[in-house]
């Protein structure tokens, strides 16, 4: 299996490559630079700054400058937050997305999992429909209604959590939530239909024929299947709330890199852009390799040797 | 969890809460419109920017509590009788924070850098106006050249091109501050760093984390620390501006500095005189392409302007927080005249203006049965877009038919500036000084950059260069409204509202007082206890 896992990091090397120079090119095909703003500029204060970032070379020698010191791991200065280098805006605010989206992951799992078991076992009951009204009511309201909610109801009218920044525990609770909730709705719904289906599958029967306690051929035979689904879900879902979403660190006022994604390509600020891109891609890649051996954990069909 | 713990964990984090609040009285949070996108005083270019560094730094002169134009590291000046050559005394207590004595030999050092090609410094045209200073940041000339000479530790002498009246008014801007030469020798672009900044003002900097907050303390080497109350203040960045207003409601911040138009109404209602919308030098205003049929006609130009019913537009679309234009300069501009020009037809009411519009058009050779089509292009944003559908139904009584083109706010400013492929464009410009100037040289011929509408106007031109050739403010101060009276005839850009700066301030503060740069440094505000 480890050399499976090496195998496919290695593979995901042109991937990459690949990636980065679509990326490169795609950026500079939108019109204006990162210089365009509202406040114009003069002349000849324009052309200091395209000369200062090596703008005014042509856009091959810029990809090719730009691929060099990428390989040295340096992923050249930001066009926008001028005295910082890109890695180090990344070395920021990553980790504050990887805990959050860590703890909303967590979250998600946890309370998904056992509310789409309980409704699967309760199939057509009061239960059931509660469960599957609460998954649909978190997927189809979005985030940016959810989180000013949270906020006004506990932080400004009951004044239980703080109303933004990252201070403390407290702080940590209703961006949590407000990103965790509609991946708790799916993974609810995913669990259930797939738990239906092991519920009445040949393993699950002759496992109950045995007389095996429910509990046990539930969590050990029966849920072990039905994750399956969730965990291929999972892999992208994680990846993307690992690096940050824009809507809730807006609202919540937290310092994460899910901002960058959308001031980055605004400001055309083309090595922030690129950087999270780059950042967003090898946790897709990572995340895919993850859910491919976690499969052959949980399913003894699958093998990688 | 039980409920007796959960209330006991709530009740102990209240707790917690509150004596936190009140170990850190002397804590100010101030609610920022964002991130600075630079720490360098010469690499600077944005407000947020302007108002960290107005606190870590004091420049020759700087603004009191009220915006005006007070001496600051210069303790005295003398002008030259030809307006060319500024001599300022400086203080002798003046100190950097590492106990340095602040010497006009590093002003002469930052204002070398500044226009050194290499800083790639946003906004070195704004000190243009110093001898030699165009010259080198075109890579014309050497720094060394720049006419600014330390004629001893406590003298500087700066030489200019030209008179400008507005100079001192020049130096207040960031690009003005000094930097502290030895240490941007030793640490390079590294010098903004915590651990490495050195600085001159009220303030030093304690600690800086991008999206997340930036810490300055009371800098006890200041000359003035004695009258400095406030301990620490902490700058939070807000991209949205809601969220500020949430944790001011809350009692996190004690203040903001901008507010969404859509819910001042309601902030007004519940917040009464802790909302403060002031007049700010700034006018929001669509440019005409002048090299385009049928708007090379300045008949067309002005009867699409007369038409457009402002108060609609401030009252309605941006909820009160604009004020209806009648001029392109702002009012409440410095160096201007006492009765500055408006729109001719200004007292007239809609109905008059309209019949005098359509009346414009005909002449023109437009109509009814000749209609027009227009293209108002915008940058993205809710506000832009309502301002753009109302104005075109104010111009359907011209037999105007209006599309839209909106781009994102890069591609939209790329476009004025080079391929000027529209036909009306929302653009909007802020005072970076306050003088008329700063507002009528945006349409001049050979202002590259600036003049959307390709104005080309040579008689336009000509009153500009004899107003910088004129020393005597009264004088010069006339030759502007004369320019400003052509602009309005001949409307390259159509006036539409005036900026109103929008804060939230929280009773506990005080000396926040409502001015027209909106300056509110930290070292003239104080918290109650």
């Amino acid at each position: 299996m480890l050399a499976y896992a090496i195998r496919r990091l290695l593979g995901a090397i042109p991937t990459l490559f690949f990636i980065i120079t679509a990326a490169f090119f795609m950026m500079r095909l939108a019109p204006g630079g990162p210089f365009d703003q509202e406040r114009a500029l003069e002349a000849t204060v324009m052309a200091n700054l395209n000369a200062t970032f090596g703008l005014d070379e042509p856009l091959w020698k810029q990809y090719v400058i730009y691929l060099g010191n990428l390989v040295q791991g340096d992923m050249g200065p930001s066009f926008v937050y001028r005295d910082l280098k890109v890695h180090q805006i990344l070395a920021i605010g990553l980790p504050v997305s990887i805990k959050l989206g860590g703890m909303a992951l967590a979250l998600a799992m946890l309370v998904g999992s056992a509310l789409g078991s309980i409704a699967a076992l309760r199939q057509n009951s009061a239960v059931d429909y509660g469960v599957i009204a609460v998954a649909t009511f978190g997927i189809t309201i979005p985030n940016f209604v959810v989180a000013p909610v949270l906020l006004l109801v506990f932080a400004l009218y009951f004044d239980i959590f703080p109303a933004g920044g990252l201070n403390g525990w407290q702080s940590y609770v209703l961006p949590v939530i407000a990103l965790s909730l509609p991946q708790i709705a799916v993974v609810a719904r995913l669990i259930r239909g797939a738990m239906i289906e092991a519920l009445r599958s040949d393993h699950v029967r002759t496992a109950r024929a045995y007389g095996l306690p429910t509990r046990m051929i539930v969590i050990k035979h029966a849920l072990r299947a039905a994750c399956l689904p969730a965990i291929s879900y999972m892999g992208p879902a994680a990846a993307a709330l690992l690096t940050g979403s824009i809507v809730v660190e807006q609202i919540f006022g937290i310092p994460g890199i899910g901002r960058y994604f959308v001031q980055g390509a605004l400001n055309r600020d083309y090595t922030l852009v690129m950087g999270t891109v780059i950042v967003v891609a090898l946790f897709v890649v990572i995340f895919n390799l993850i859910v491919d051996l976690l499969y052959a954990v949980l399913d003894p069909r699958v093998r990688y040797d | 969890m039980p409920r007796s713990i959960l209330n006991t964990a709530v009740l102990t984090s209240v707790l917690a809460l509150t004596i936190g609040s009140q170990a850190i009285a002397q804590t100010y949070f101030r609610g920022s419109d964002g991130d600075p996108e630079t720490l360098d005083q010469h690499k600077t270019s944005t407000v947020v920017e302007a108002n960290l560094l107005r606190d870590m730094f004091e420049g020759l002169v700087v603004y009191d509590a009220s915006a005006n134009v007070v001496p600051g590291v210069a303790a005295d000046w003398e002008v030259s009788l030809d307006g060319l050559s500024y001599t300022f005394n400086l203080r002798d207590d003046a100190k950097w924070s590492n106990g340095d004595p602040v010497v006009a030999g590093d002003f002469v050092y930052s204002l070398q850098r500044i226009m050194n090609p290499e800083t790639g410094a946003k906004y070195a045209n704004i000190l243009y106006p110093i001898k030699n200073a165009l010259a080198i940041n075109s890579g014309e000339a050497e720094p060394e050249t720049l006419g600014v000479v330390a004629l001893d530790d406590h003298t500087l002498q700066i030489n200019l091109e030209q008179p400008t009246p507005f100079f001192l008014e020049l130096l207040t801007h960031q690009t003005g501050l000094p930097v502290h030469p030895g240490t941007v020798e030793e640490f390079g672009a590294d010098f903004v760093q915590p651990q490495n900044h050195v600085s001159n003002g009220a303030y030093t900097l304690e600690e800086f984390s991008l999206g997340d907050k930036i810490v300055l303390n009371k800098n006890p080497e200041f000359h003035s620390a004695d009258s400095v109350s406030i301990e620490t203040v902490e700058f939070l960045p807000f991209e949205d501006r809601a969220t500020c207003v949430r944790r001011w409601e809350a009692g996190e911040v004690h203040s903001c500095s901008d507010l969404p138009a859509e819910d001042i109404n309601r902030l007004k209602e519940d917040y009464g005189d802790n909302v403060r919308i002031a007049p700010y030098l700034g006018t929001y205003y669509y440019s005409v392409n002048t090299t385009r049929e049928p708007f090379d006609d300045p008949r067309v130009r002005q009867a699409m302007s007369m038409v457009i019913d402002r108060e609609f537009l401030a009252e309605e679309i941006f909820t009160g927080t604009m004020v209806p234009a009648e001029s392109f300069v702002p009012p409440g501009i410095g160096n201007y005249v006492e009765d500055s020009p408006r729109f001719d037809w200004a007292d007239m009411s809609m109905l008059d203006r309209e019949d005098a519009a359509i009346a414009l058009m005909e002449e023109a050779g437009y109509g009814p049965d000749t209609p027009l089509t227009v293209e108002i292009s915008y940058n993205t944003s809710e506000n832009h877009r309502n301002a753009a559908t109302a104005i075109a139904d104010m111009w359907s009584i011209l037999g105007i038919e209006t599309t839209y083109n909106v781009r994102d706010a890069s591609a939209h400013y790329a476009m004025l500036r080079d391929e000027k492929d529209f036909d009306v464009a929302r653009a909007g410009w802020i005072g970076d000084y306050s003088d008329p100037q700063n507002f009528l040289f945006l349409v001049e011929s050979d202002n590259d950059g600036f003049n959307y509408p390709a104005y080309q106007n040579p008689e336009y031109d000509a009153l500009m260069d004899k107003a910088a050739a004129e020393t005597d403010l009264d004088a010069r101060a006339e030759i502007l409204a004369e320019a400003e009276r052509m602009f309005l005839a001949d409307t390259p850009q159509i006036p539409l509202l005036y900026y109103s700066s929008r804060s939230m301030v929280s009773d506990d503060l005080h000396g926040w007082e409502d001015n027209i740069q909106n300056v509110h440094a930290t070292r003239f505000l104080s918290i109650a206890e």
